[in-house]
């Protein structure tokens, strides 16, 4: 698991060129949740994908140069204390818990804001778990050098 | 019509994807056999409009949980095929949970009804309101992010600690217990 899977020049032409896209595509579900389908979770789903991807063809080694194994586990705290970072805010701006009104002037401006980085942070937090997950399952088994 | 002709057909190639799914003793197959089961869900939810759901469904159900299914697959011993001892409790277990799933559909309100209690709760009030007060059309996200915030903020938390529990058991750079699991093995083989 730790090499390459397959030489194919297909398999990692394809995914050099499918990279970038995919995750495009994954920040546009995440900020366009708005307005159309989809939002945190599904955006943070399809960005893990394209890094899983990634360590499919090139090997679990060059994903853990891609995405180090430490900043990934920093980043699923991060995720988690973003979305409760904006309840503590709320509070420290006279409103309640999760209360976005109170994060701007105005009221609906305030829920957008809110909305956009609680979204943000669930993103984070679901793509970083989804590739250490596969990190987890890829790695089991070898041993430790 | 279309929309029963559609849904018929979806659920017809359901049920030929579960037949097989129990047919065959590949665990690879089984692997991409759900995936398929799970795409032809999310295909089912986009016939009932629910977008939302089904974007979740392609993405986690037959996208993430298949790679995670074909790593675990790829991990297990070779030569192990799945073999299915004695079907007799199961065939009972499986035919006594449907009659009673039938049972309670004949209790639900039909499809899209209007006056089903779920759509006279709180949901008209928030069709209503969220439209002016956000300005955001995506009237779930408004319900997952702001109204439900609290349930969304316990969702993040319970993939946070999944994720964190699947590293616990799964890698420890620190007990040295990747090498015993090794060594084990090797004992076995002996």
């Amino acid at each position: 698991m730790r090499d390459k899977i397959s030489s194919s020049p297909v398999l990692s032409v394809v995914s050099k060129i499918l990279f970038a896209p995919i995750i495009i595509f994954g920040l546009y579900v995440q900020f366009h949740g708005d307005y159309g389908p989809g939002g945190g979770f599904q955006a943070g789903v399809i960005v893990a994908a394209a890094f899983i991807l990634y360590s499919m063809i090139f090997g679990l080694s060059k994903g853990e140069t891609l995405v180090p194994i430490m900043i990934n586990r920093y980043l699923m705290c991060v995720g988690v204390l973003l979305y409760a970072g904006v309840g503590i805010v709320s509070i420290l701006l006279n409103g309640m818990y999760l209360d976005y009104n109170v994060l701007s002037s105005d009221p609906s401006t305030g829920q957008h804001i809110g909305i956009i980085l609680v979204e943000l942070g669930v993103g984070i937090t679901v793509a970083t778990v989804m590739i250490a997950l596969y990190h987890s399952f890829a790695s089991f088994g070898e041993i430790n050098e | 019509m279309n929309f029963l002709l559609i849904n018929f057909f979806l659920i017809s190639l359901l049920l030929v994807t579960t037949f097989f799914i129990f047919k065959t003793t590949s665990l690879i197959s089984v692997v991409a056999l759900t995936g398929a089961f799970t795409l032809l869900c999310s295909a089912i939810y986009v016939n009932l409009d629910a977008v939302d759901v089904a974007f979740t469904e392609a993405a986690v159900g037959s996208g993430i949980s298949t790679i995670l299914m074909v790593m675990a697959a790829a991990k297990l011993p070779e030569g192990k095929k799945n073999k299915l001892i004695n079907l007799f409790p199961s065939i009972i277990l499986a035919v006594s949970i449907s009659l009673i799933l039938i049972i309670i559909i004949a209790n639900l309100p039909l499809l899209g009804d209007p006056n089903a209690p779920i759509h006279l709760h709180v949901v008209p009030e928030y069709l209503k309101e969220s439209k002016d007060f956000f300005h955001i059309p995506n009237v779930v996200t408004n319900i997952l992010a702001s109204y439900r915030g609290f349930d969304t903020l316990g969702e993040t938390i319970v993939i946070f600690t999944a994720g964190l529990g699947v590293i616990a058991l799964l890698t420890s750079n620190t007990l040295n217990r990747k090498t015993n699991f090794k060594k084990n093995n090797k004992k076995n083989e002996r």
